[in-house]
């Protein structure tokens, strides 16, 4: 897929869809969300991934208007939501729960919003049709909610939401009671979807890989807050902190004290062995405590000591991981410290080349880690 | 083996307290009025054996329900009694679904409170409630004296012996009932449905007659035939608040057997009374089947 060059938050002249000025939401003494400064642009995918009660349906609660904020004020299109009331927004929503109305069918449930706003009969018909075929529920119309299975039942508040075309759609984890082979197309259908409407997604999902394939930017949140929200490819490749690369994706953290050297630094971790290097822009003083990441994929493993790598460690193998397409080696350093190294399964499983307990070095180049201050 | 036990629990049940006084009130009211004890002949004498088993079913007849249809008193005393318990039923819906609707969005703490507040009327005696409302609604009771020291009227209001003092009544000693299969209902809904229903263009109204109604519509039936079947035959209400003026079929009964000690007239009044009764009750029954086939 050739990258597509849409980044409207790096463009200064672009208005922002929606806008959250200092939002804090409270309940009671509890702090939901903590004052949250940040844009989403249109015909953006925003997907919103954190730990379980992070505030990721509070955030989308506000958005559709169930919630006040305690502070701060959140803008649509420049204008302030807080006193339009939620059917009178151009903002959609997928509940968590579903929220299917349990005494109408399958069909009547997607037509529901459609009859609101007074369509014609035949128009009505043609989008729902249009909808259940989207959602492969043709066969299931004339049911009733508890009639189906979840995952249909899932699609069904999927298809309900997406009926009326909404200006924002949120969808708060649409996808979760899909199988991998029905999730992997609805993902397609739903990019496609965003493509031809130009609609603009928040989306909140526990499947990083889904954040991944669809986002056009990705917010990782922790208790309330945004850690880090940028595209797949950055938060992957250069997490801001210790928490977004942790939570994204297999990594390795080294702890260690930094000391300028060249283009970046120098880590010494353990005493007596040599320190590693990493490249990087951060400004650290000398001795500052620093956090080395290395993602899996980037270590190399080898079983005699590598030429030419200043980033060289010896360990053991204590457990792989088989994936079927790749492998993820443990190896313990002498220090005890584990370091998390894969490779592509390219030969058979018979002919791999190292086992537990084996004696390996891992490398990896001076721009493989990243360097984290917290 | 055990199913069949267990099924016919409620079967037995039903016999014993349930058909056996029908079927005894409907061989009374084929009878004939006589003086003796029991004020009605024939009476089964099994030891003349199986001659008097025949001239036993020989002597019923269906003479007291022609009788029935000779005096306007009892067709307009049922449709009296139709009509007021219809507008009875309606008036305690209307009365009973808010207190419902505001118990089931209470806050959950108060929700035991409030339960026991609705029941608490049924710690008295029925009687005694009753005789109070005579002293509520009387021209010199505790209403029409209220509305006088307000200065609203300046004549009292008759209010007892009228339909008004039924009407009160029954919504007052029946509205527990129509309030609780309603909470029942209103309880157990999600309210995240009312959010979806708003998110999709409702306002606060609409939603509420497009989900919440649909959604408590067992409550509503259940509640209003709850309400509904006791009213028809109700006796103590009409004759204690109603006066003369009130004609239900609770009252025509009671006076056959206790004034005109005719028995088999009274109870012929009965068995009319529960096929009135019986007509609704299949209606609905159909209606349940009806929906549970096409959820099928
Ligand atoms: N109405 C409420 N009253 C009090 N606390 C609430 C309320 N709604 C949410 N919270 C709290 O706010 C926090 C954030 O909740 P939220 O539902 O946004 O989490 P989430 O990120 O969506 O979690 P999950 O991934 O499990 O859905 C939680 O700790 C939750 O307990
Ligand atoms: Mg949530």
């Amino acid at each position: 897929m050739p990258e597509k060059i849409f980044e409207p938050w790096n463009d200064p002249d672009a208005k922002p869809l929606i806008q959250f000025k200092g939002v804090t939401k409270r309940f009671g003494d509890f702090t939901a969300i903590d004052n949250q400064t940040f844009d989403i642009y249109e015909r953006e995918f925003f997907a919103l991934l954190g730990p379980s009660g992070c505030g990721k349906t509070t955030m989308m609660r506000m958005l559709a208007g169930f919630e006040k904020p305690t502070e701060g004020t959140i803008l649509l299109a420049g204008q302030d939501m807080a006193p339009i009331p939620p059917n009178k927004r151009a903002v959609n929503m997928m509940f968590q729960s579903y929220a299917l109305f349990p005494h109408l069918s399958v069909w009547e449930n997607i037509a529901f919003g459609l009859k609101r706003d007074g369509r014609p009969k035949d128009e009505i018909a043609a989008r729902v049709s249009e909808m259940l075929k989207l959602t492969r529920l043709e066969k299931f119309a004339k049911r009733k909610p508890h009639q189906i299975s979840g995952g249909q039942r899932q699609r069904v508040a999927l298809a309900r939401s997406l009926a009326k075309a909404p200006k924002l759609l949120l969808l708060d984890e649409p996808l979760g009671a899909l199988d991998a082979k029905l999730r992997q197309a609805t993902q397609f259908e739903l990019m496609d979807i965003q493509e031809k409407t130009g609609t603009t997604f928040v989306i909140v999902t526990h499947d990083q890989e889904e954040a991944m394939t669809v986002a056009s930017r990705v917010a990782v949140m922790d208790d309330g807050k945004i850690v880090q929200a940028d595209t797949p490819a950055r938060i992957y490749e250069s997490p801001n902190s210790v928490y977004v690369a942790d939570f994204i994706g297999d990594v390795t953290i080294i702890e260690g004290t930094a000391r300028r050297s060249g283009d970046g630094y120098e880590i010494s971790h353990t005493e007596g062995l040599p320190a590693l290097y990493a490249v990087s822009d951060a400004q650290l003083s000398d001795g500052q405590r620093v956090f080395l990441a290395i993602r899996p994929e980037k270590v190399e493993i080898t079983a005699d000591k590598p030429e030419n790598k200043r980033n060289a460690l010896r360990g053991k193998i204590i457990d792989i991981a088989y994936l079927g397409n790749i492998s993820t080696y443990h190896v313990a350093l002498p220090s005890g410290q584990i370091v998390k190294a894969q490779t592509a399964n390219t030969r058979r499983l018979s002919r791999r080349s190292f086992t537990w307990e084996d004696e390996v070095w891992l490398s990896w180049t001076d721009t493989a880690a990243v360097l984290l201050e917290h | 083996m055990r199913r069949a036990v267990l099924i016919l629990v409620p079967y037995l049940w039903l016999l014993a307290l349930f058909l056996v006084p029908f079927i005894i009130v409907l061989k009374i009211s084929l009878s004939d009025i006589a003086l003796a004890i029991p004020p009605y002949t024939p009476t089964l004498d099994l030891s003349e054996g199986w001659a008097g088993i025949k001239a036993f079913f020989g002597a019923l007849d269906f003479e007291n329900f022609w009788f029935l249809t000779t005096d306007d008193l009892y067709w307009k005393a049922y449709l009296s009694s139709v009509q007021i318990a219809i507008i009875a039923t309606l008036l305690t819906l209307l009365v009973g679904y808010p207190i419902a609707y505001g118990m089931a969005n209470a806050p959950d703490h108060w929700r035991p409170t409030l339960m026991l507040l609705v029941i608490l009327p049924f710690w008295t005696s029925f009687l005694i409630r009753v005789y109070s409302w005579m002293g509520i609604l009387s021209n010199e009771g505790y209403l029409n004296q209220f509305l006088l020291w307000t200065g609203l009227i300046s004549e009292p209001l008759t209010i007892l012996n009228t339909p008004i003092a039924v009407y009160i009544g029954i919504v007052y000693t029946y509205l527990p009932f129509m309030i609780l299969p309603i909470y029942a209902a209103l309880e157990r809904m999600d309210g995240s449905l009312l959010e979806a229903a708003e998110d999709l263009g409702c306002s606060r109204l609409s939603a509420f007659w497009l989900v919440t109604i649909p959604l408590s519509r067992n409550g509503i039936i259940a509640g209003c035939f709850l309400v509904f079947i006791p009213t028809i035959g109700e006796f103590v209400i009409p004759s204690l608040l109603g006066g003369s003026q009130t004609l239900m079929i609770g009252k025509v009964l009671w006076e056959e057997f206790f004034n005109n000690r005719d028995w088999p007239v009274a109870s012929a009044v009965a068995v009319i009374l529960l096929l009135i009764l019986i007509i609704p009750i299949i209606l609905f029954q159909r209606n349940e089947q009806k929906n549970r086939e096409a959820d099928g």
